[in-house]
């Protein structure tokens, strides 16, 4: 299956910077990872603009979530680089390593809030932790988080008292708290109903614009996701099959996007289901 | 299965063996290492303490004074054979500080200290907060399992002394109280018999168990497979080889110690 860089390519899959966008904030190139002889990501070549919502979809085992986990630096890859805001980001450790990652956010697909804590002490963890704010500053940037995502008067709420759309703003607050240049989202509306993905698309949305963001979401949930991103990658047996804006990706003539759409199995998937 | 495919298995489990192992030490040095690395955060061992050590308490003295009680009477009906119901104190007490309290103090600890912090890891680790530390640039171990084992290293030897008190005075209370033994030689005969080593032994038991308990629940929850049964799995674990490690170092210990 042949990769396709439907506008802006260089040839290899990759994005050519775009000067009105400030550049790439993330570029990986032929990223390949396996696990126990099996190929996940078989030369994922890809790049995230800075200030843009992109979003990688694409069927389970596609190679999303491994995908996500390299670029928040949790996997090392087999081979392959990415540069993170200028930095060659698969090779360093220690301090090197923190100080990128100290440049993003992460949602998880389940939040990952500590359920020991208060909704205020979880959104606090990271300046606590990171920071070397006064207590009064640390509760004006938790309240000002809170009150962006809709969260104000919920801060002496435990996690498991809340429902999961706020739970997963929480978590988007926690992610945002400390003002990151990235925002990494991993399935932001898994388990919520079409009203709470919608605000929490809505949500994401406004975050983006309001702290200049530059977003990477994976998501299920199509077409629905398309409506809140820039741009769109769509992966397909660990590799980057389409991938542009979001008109370019939904205009492609393209047989196995059309029917991941559609919901439909692939030629592949249904052989394997069929045993 | 041909010679060859049985070779290779067998060479495949010794490797996974060899690999698991030195993950499980690599653990315990990193624990260790990060205690002594800033930023020290002394909030975390002093509730992990509490956790620990003060939450244990109860358990520690109730399970101490029945020890002390049995001891009391089985120590009191076999010595009275030998007309040497005198010796009881002694017989109790170095029974209890050189063995059975570090010994049987780990093993409450693991059960309801141990068991609790490898089900709160796998809980941890199952929902992803152990990676969203990691992508904070939060070390996990520095923040999770150094201020553990350094609260185990505190807690154990001081729950170990309130078990044995206790149980001395447990075995005070039904070998002089309710059996009849002589009251004066019970304490007279600890304070003659038993020396600094006979508590040392006992203190340097519980400071091992103590680093054993942490490392082994820390690590078995740490490590839980994000399924369904990994955290009971984990759990189950970590107190299994807990208990089995506990009795294997007082083996060894005791012949290093005596």
């Amino acid at each position: 299956m042949s990769e396709t860089e439907i506008n802006h390519s260089d040839g290899n899959g990759a994005t050519v910077a775009d000067a009105s966008s400030g550049g790439n904030a993330i570029e990986v190139r032929d990223l390949r990872k396996s696990f126990s002889h099996q190929q996940v990501l078989d030369g994922i070549t890809l790049d995230f603009p800075a200030g843009r919502i992109t979003t990688i979809v694409g069927p389970s085992g596609s190679g999303k979530t491994v995908l996500l986990k390299h670029l928040n630096l949790l996997l090392r890859p087999d081979s392959g680089t990415i540069v993170i805001d200028g930095v060659e980001a698969t090779k360093i450790s220690g301090r090197a390593l923190d100080a990128v990652r100290e440049k993003f956010g992460m949602l998880f697909q389940a939040g990952a809030l500590f359920d020991s804590m208060p909704i205020f002490d979880n959104v606090a963890f990271p300046l606590v932790e990171k920071t070397r704010l006064t207590t009064p500053e640390i509760a004006e940037r938790v309240h000002e988080t809170l009150r962006a995502v809709g969260l104000e008067g919920m801060e002496n709420k435990f996690p498991s008292q809340m429902s999961g759309g706020m739970q997963k703003r929480a978590a988007l607050a926690r992610a945002l708290v400390r003002h990151p240049k990235i925002l990494m989202l991993d399935e932001p509306t898994t388990g919520l109903d079409p009203t709470r993905t919608g605000a929490i698309h809505d949500l994401i949305r406004r975050t983006q614009e309001n702290f200049q963001l530059t977003v990477v979401m994976v998501s299920h949930d199509v077409p629905a996701v398309f409506e809140v991103s820039d741009r769109v990658a769509f992966l397909h047996n660990g590799r980057t099959h389409l991938n542009g804006t979001v008109a370019e990706v939904m205009a492609a003539d393209d047989e196995v996007f059309k029917r991941f759409l559609a919901g439909k199995a692939s030629g592949e998937d249904e052989a394997a289901v069929a045993g | 299965m041909s010679i060859v495919e049985m070779i290779e298995r067998l060479g495949a489990l010794v490797i996974d063996g060899v690999a698991q192992l030195g993950a499980f030490v690599l653990f315990l040095l990193s624990a260790v290492f990060y205690v002594f690395v800033p930023p020290f955060k002394p909030r975390l061992w002093i509730r992990q303490t509490r956790i620990i050590g003060a939450d244990s308490l109860f358990l520690i003295v109730l399970i101490g004074a029945f020890t002390g009680m049995v001891l009391g009477l089985q120590g009191y009906n076999t010595l009275r054979r030998f007309g040497s119901s005198g010796a009881l104190g002694t017989v109790v007490a170095l029974v209890l500080v050189r063995e059975l309290g570090p010994v049987l103090a780990a093993l409450m600890i693991a059960a309801r200290a141990g068991s609790a912090m490898a089900a709160e890891l796998g809980s941890m680790q199952s929902t992803e907060q152990i990676d969203a530390l990691t992508v904070m640039a939060i070390n996990p171990v520095q923040y999770l399992v150094s201020p553990r084992v350094l609260a185990g290293v505190i807690s154990f030897p001081l729950l170990t002394s309130i078990f044995d008190v206790v149980g001395i005075y447990g075995g005070y209370a039904v070998g002089v109280g309710l059996m009849g033994a002589p009251a004066g030689p019970y304490f007279n005969g600890i304070a003659a018999a038993m020396d600094s080593h006979d508590i040392m032994t006992g203190i340097w038991k519980a400071l091992v168990f103590g680093v054993v308990v942490m490392w082994v629940c820390c690590y078995k929850g740490y490590h839980a497979e994000r399924m369904a049964t990994g955290v009971s799995r984990a759990t189950t674990e970590a107190v299994v080889l807990s208990s089995v490690l506990i009795l294997a170092f007082d083996y060894f210990l005791t012949s290093i110690l005596l």
